[in-house]
């Protein structure tokens, strides 16, 4: 192969070595974790290294479902996973309606105004978002004082530690964090649309309604399709820092995703083996989802999303 | 844009029903903020009880002054502010080269290592994998860590190649027959004309590694190493030792201690808080110009 700096034809090679730094950084940070799995097939306890390590096959996949006790809680946990993933689908439109009425909003000032202070929660972490709620919702937070100082309790709810609608409150944290912000691809999409639609639409008396429903939402629809397979796509991967920050004893058994279980089982247990395995099925999984809603989308709209 | 539409008795309806929702959630984001800020600055005594709700009571800045007693938080701070700056720059650089070769038809395996990047975006090991791996590579407790496995960001590259594939070819062409090297093209144009682009990246990666926690809890143990936000969860869960302890500080100075300077659990946790979203709400005007015209380049190959 010969090094050449330019050429209208030929290959450089060269062109490659400056990328290759790079591409080792890559292959050490996102492709060298991989070899991680193989924690799934060895009996690894530290401080013994995986080198000293008994070689035990599938033994962890096949305990996820040894006894009944071990089968309820992996159920739990995907149930949880489920009915958070699955309320943030049933609720994937809101984005867009979201944005089709803040277009609504003829009053710019105010509009911009809504726009700003709503996507500003998307850039804040989640323990910033876990010590807000904490000033609000604990025990002598405001929430609670301004309640006895209505009359309206004399002991203060727990909010934080109920373990009854923890699938609600932390879809309404992501809601909280999230609308403003997914919202601004739906605005591009209105701000995309033809004027001439609308002017079709004027001339032939569309109400408002009738001009939101046959001109704005169709032309929304592609954005709604893509992202809503992403969404798919991520089903498992509710991500591991809100589930953990708003963790406690008391919500424990009805917040545990899965990112969290693979995370309290090692971390926390010291089952390093045993997460390790459950975490190469989920991984296995979405890459699975991920190219079903892939040829999906290729079948229906004849693109890829990815 | 659009012109008078007609209008109805239920479009009145609706437009007082819209105004009202989104002034509502408007103040659901909003309040949480507020409702802290006033309350750091107001009497502590009042604020523990959870009477500060409106506007702020007794105003004092004394927790403010005292939050930097707490040990470790001005270390912290260090750290986060650290990672924060080398991080920004080696992801911006990093993306700006990368995306700029990317665009180059010529690279050997060009398309091959294109994929071998993007590719990073749509699947993981999963934690405890990366976890183990990091820990194999001597990077726990390390402050490279912080730095190292997000230089090379896929986003931000396909972001910034885009760009640069947008931009008049004829520029290179004209340099590179003037003698330019790919490095001075790169330097001398590339970087000049993509500033808006890295500008965006900038500001993304920068409130990423401001706001990162998880990486922290998964691979740091020194606390030397802790970052802002890491200090943060811990003291929402330990507030109450730390109060006692400057209050301690405190009554060893001549300062007279007041019930309204006195720290609590509250006050100490509701100050750190201010501290650690200060910077992102410092610089959120001059960031909401640049993120809009961001994700649409970014939306238009995803």
């Amino acid at each position: 192969m010969r090094i050449r700096e330019y050429s209208t034809k030929g290959i450089s090679f060269r062109k490659f070595l400056y990328i290759l730094p790079f591409m080792l950084l890559l292959a050490v940070f996102a492709y060298y974790p991989l070899y991680g799995w193989v924690y799934a097939f060895f009996d690894y306890s530290p401080p013994i290294p995986l080198s000293k390590s008994p070689f035990v096959g599938l033994q962890w996949f096949r305990s996820l479902i040894e006894n009944q006790v071990k089968i309820d809680q992996l159920l739990q946990v995907i149930k949880n996973t489920f009915g958070m993933s699955g309320l943030g689908l049933l609720f994937s439109w809101l984005p867009m309606i979201f944005a089709i009425f803040l277009n609504e909003i003829k009053a710019v000032r105010f509009r911009k105004f809504v726009q700003t202070v709503t996507t500003l929660p998307n850039f804040i972490s989640w323990v910033l978002v876990y010590s807000l709620a904490f000033s609000m919702f604990s025990s002598e937070g405001i929430v609670n004082g301004l309640l006895k100082q209505l009359g309206l309790i004399d002991s203060p709810i727990l909010f934080l530690q109920n373990s009854d609608h923890v699938w609600i409150t932390m879809w309404l944290w992501t809601i909280w964090k999230t609308l403003g912000w997914s919202a601004i691809l739906y605005i591009a999409a209105i701000t995309g649309i033809d004027d001439s639609l609308y002017e079709a639409a004027h001339v032939d008396g569309a109400t408002r309604m009738q001009v939101i429903w046959n001109v704005i939402l169709p032309s929304m629809l592609p954005t709604y399709f893509v992202l809503l397979m992403l969404q798919i796509a991520g089903f498992l991967n509710n991500g591991l820092e809100q589930y953990f920050v708003f963790q406690n004893a008391f919500n424990k058994e009805n917040i545990q995703v899965l990112d969290l279980y693979v995370y309290n089982l090692a971390m926390g247990g010291g089952s390093y083996s045993v997460s390790v395995a459950i975490s190469m099925l989920k991984s296995l999984i979405s890459v699975v989802l991920l190219f079903s809603v892939n040829g999906f989308s290729k079948l229906l709209r004849g693109e890829s999303i990815v | 844009m659009r012109k008078a539409v007609q209008v109805s008795p239920t479009d009145k309806m609706i437009t007082v029903l819209i105004y009202v929702l989104f002034s509502l959630f408007a103040c659901v984001c909003v309040y949480p903020f507020y409702s802290i800020i006033i309350n750091t600055i107001s009497a502590n005594d009042i604020s523990a009880r959870g009477d500060v709700v409106f506007y702020p009571r007794h105003i004092h800045f004394q927790n403010y002054l005292d939050v930097f007693k707490i040990p470790g938080l001005g270390n912290a701070a260090l750290i986060s502010l650290g990672r924060t700056v080398i991080g920004t720059l080696l992801t911006v650089g990093a993306s700006a080269f990368l995306g700029f070769m990317f665009s180059q038809e010529d690279m050997w395996g060009r398309r091959f290592w294109y994929r071998f990047t993007v590719i990073t975006m749509f699947f993981n090991a999963g934690i405890i994998p990366w976890y183990l791996t990091m820990r194999s590579l001597h990077l726990t407790n390390n402050f490279l860590a912080y730095i190292l496995p997000t230089i090379v960001a896929p986003f931000f590259i396909i972001l910034v190649k885009t760009f640069v594939e947008s931009t008049p070819k004829e520029l290179q062409q004209a340099a590179s027959i003037d003698g330019a090297g790919t490095m001075m093209i790169f330097f001398r144009i590339i970087l000049p004309i993509s500033k808006p682009i890295l500008a965006t990246v900038a500001i993304f990666t920068a409130v990423d590694q401001w706001n990162s926690f998880q990486d922290t809890l998964l691979l740091v143990t020194d606390s030397k190493l802790y970052t802002l936000q890491f200090i943060l969860y811990n003291y929402i869960n330990q507030a109450s030792s730390l109060s006692t302890m400057v209050n301690l500080q405190n009554a060893g100075s001549t300062a007279i201690a007041s019930l309204a300077t006195e720290q609590t659990t509250t006050s100490i946790r509701m100050t750190v808080t201010i501290i650690v979203v200060a910077p992102i709400l410092l610089i959120y005007p001059i960031f909401q110009r640049f993120f809009v015209k961001g994700i649409m380049i970014g939306a238009v190959k995803g």
